[in-house]
């Protein structure tokens, strides 16, 4: 089983329901998120295009915070989802620098947070909180082994790519171009 | 012509070549020392009372080590938030610190270790407030990842420790290669100082007029009377201790350079990078360890201890390693641009122009073009000139490790997390603090342990050779 997530950019409006949904959902502190909206924009004007992404951990099947974190509170968990075991992080930031994503911050308590897949949701059979609200159902998740999955289905009938694959962390957030 | 008896040419036979022989050599210790006179001079500094600026500088030093103390008590008490760090620089000054001060920890096994078995002989007069500044920068390198994490309390997870909650350190994780890397180096550096230290402190023992000198010093002298024996065996375990010692002086850096190169961060990601820091770090160690030996034969009079010449052979080590950093740097961007990765190109045109520029070019004309001085010889044997420039370096010295960590970070991947990072009073309160911490510790060694190995400059008088012409001349070997 490997849990990933399809964002369909061209659907995204940057409404950021998903940004709320998952500060609600997961208590996140105010002032810090676990996913974000970004808009690009590329060409020259007139000739301009914009893409609308909502980021968050890119939960990479070769992460480079679990391969720096000293303590091994950085984990995969279930279904490859990449984890912190907010007991076991002593807070050294090292997967921080190390995340090409940026996906990662300190929670005032001290320890590293980030996005965890909503696995308490997920593990009930549920769609991650970002999921669940999107107003123009732009993502999909699932298990990206199942050839079943909507996530599987949805990969094979569109184009689309991942942040940064040079950085070799094969990611499992995909953006439907 | 019988050249097997032909008579060696000795460092006495040299040191008295006439002028504008291709031999002559400057000696290694002025001033017609003897054995006595050695002892005389460099017991004197210990056993009498420092002069006035002695206690100025102390002073100064103290007030700046209560100041780290207020500010370390205030960032546990608060968290690493205190500090300027932010998404995406989560590695700010204090690990730029840690590097500086691991880099300034370099010099001193280099001399002890390195040159010893190379037995390069100019090493005796600066290797023993060199260790002892290697011992005092390693502290003050080791308080900065300490107190950068932010729960110090359960800092010994680190560590391979059976514990309740079945946690184990990740061995494939760099910054423990560090926490091993560093106290290895911390260790096995403070038992060379301590093997060389003790025939001098069975000297001060042997001299101490009061009881509690004589009982302190007995006993850090662990019983040693001078014997056949004894010398067998000092010589013997500082041999080892030097050969066990020299690959230290490569692995530490290298292994603090792993921190950063086994990351995938441009600017960061690159095999160069252990060579790279280790010539860094012996430049810093070097440059720092002129600064403190200037700064020492001034204040207690050493100058026939450590001499122009001694000076001088510093300066040269700096300027090489000098320009195996520049080496280095103009490499980065070679290796930017004909790797056509993009990322790494955009993140070395940022640092020669982006918003850290500043920066890069403090770098760049601290360590490369200050050193390129050192090529006239007549730069290298002024003082004034070497000390000035020794610090210029040290600051170049910080300001590489401030554009290798903080441009990079703040520069990464994905432009939308880009952010700018300034320092907070309590970055700087810290920093400041840590050359307190550092002072401190120095001033105390040398007001209360010989800053000069006795021993070592004795073996390299002319009186200790057993062919020089003293005993010849009175028959007594």
């Amino acid at each position: 089983m490997r849990y990933g997530m399809a964002i369909d950019a061209l659907k995204c409006v940057g409404c950021s329901d998903c940004v709320v949904a998952c500060q609600t959902e997961n208590n996140v502190p105010i002032g810090y998120c676990r996913d974000w909206i970004v808009e690009k924009t590329t060409g020259t004007y007139p000739q301009l295009q914009m893409e609308i992404r909502s980021e968050r951990c890119n939960h990479c099947s070769n992460a480079p915070c679990v391969r720096s974190c000293p303590t091994s509170a950085s984990h995969y968990g279930k279904g490859g989802i990449v984890l912190v075991d907010e007991n076991a992080c002593i807070g050294c930031k090292a997967c921080i620098a190390s995340c090409p994503y940026d996906a990662r911050f300190i929670h005032p308590e001290g320890y590293v947070d980030k996005c965890t897949f909503c696995l308490h949701r997920v593990e009930k059979g549920q769609d991650p909180a970002c999921v669940a609200v999107c107003p123009t159902k732009c993502m999909y998740f699932g298990d990206l082994d199942d050839p079943r999955s909507e996530v599987s289905q949805i990969m094979k009938k569109r184009k689309w790519k991942t942040l940064i694959p040079e950085a070799g962390t094969s990611p499992n957030i995909f953006y439907l171009i | 012509m019988n050249i097997l008896n032909k008579k060696p040419i000795r460092s006495s036979d040299t040191a008295s070549v006439s002028p504008g022989s291709m031999y002559e050599e400057v000696p290694l210790i002025t001033g017609n020392q003897t054995f006595s006179s050695v002892t005389e001079k460099i017991c004197s500094i210990v056993e009498n009372d420092p002069p006035k600026m002695w206690y100025v500088l102390f002073g100064i030093s103290l007030s700046l080590l209560l100041m780290l103390v207020g500010s370390v008590g205030y960032l546990i008490w608060e968290g690493t938030g205190i500090w300027g760090l932010n998404n995406p620089v989560g590695w700010g000054w204090a690990i730029v610190n840690f590097v500086f001060w691991v880099g300034i920890g370099h010099a001193g096994t280099l001399i002890s270790a390195v040159l010893y078995l190379f037995r390069q002989k100019w090493r005796t007069s600066i290797n023993r407030f060199a260790e002892a500044m290697t011992i005092f920068a390693v502290i003050c390198a080791l308080l900065f990842p300490t107190i950068h994490v932010g729960r110090i309390w359960v800092l010994y997870w680190f560590f391979p420790i059976p514990n309740q909650m079945e946690m184990w350190p990740n061995f494939r994780s760099p910054l423990l290669w560090d926490v091993f890397a560093v106290s290895i180096y911390f260790t096995v550096s403070l038992l060379f100082w301590y093997v060389g230290l003790v025939p001098d402190l069975a000297t001060l023992r042997d001299r101490a007029k009061t009881k509690a000198r004589r009982v302190l010093f007995g006993i850090l002298s662990l019983g040693w009377r001078g014997g056949n024996r004894h010398w067998r065996h000092y010589e013997l375990g500082y041999l080892i201790l030097a050969g066990l010692s020299t690959p230290l002086v490569l692995s530490v850096h290298s292994v603090v350079s792993t921190d950063f190169a086994t990351s995938i961060i441009p600017g960061w990601h690159t095999t160069i990078f252990p060579p790279y820091f280790v010539a860094g770090a012996i430049f810093s160690g070097f440059a720092m360890v002129m600064t403190l030996a200037i700064i020492a034969r001034k204040a207690f009079g050493m100058e026939d201890f450590i001499t122009i010449g001694h000076l001088e052979k510093m300066a040269k080590i700096i300027m090489v390693t000098g320009l195996m950093v520049g080496y280095a740097y103009s490499m980065e961007f070679f290796i930017a641009w004909y790797s056509g990765n993009e990322y790494e190109k955009f993140t070395f045109i940022n640092r020669a122009f982006g918003n850290y520029a500043w920066g890069y070019w403090i770098m760049v004309s601290c360590n490369v073009l200050i050193p390129q001085f050192f090529w006239s010889r007549k730069m290298r044997t002024n003082v004034t000139v070497l000390f000035i420039l020794s610090i210029f370096v040290n600051i170049g010295m910080w300001f590489e490790r401030f554009v290798i960590i903080v441009s990079s970070l703040s520069r990464d991947y994905i432009p939308s997390s880009w952010d700018y990072y300034s320092p907070t009073i309590w970055d700087i309160s810290v920093f400041l603090g840590s050359f307190g911490l550092f002072f401190t510790l120095f001033l105390l060694f040398i007001r209360f342990l010989p800053m000069i190995s006795m021993t070592e400059v004795k073996g390299v008088l002319p009186q200790a050779d057993p062919h020089h012409d003293m005993y010849h001349n009175s028959g007594d070997k």
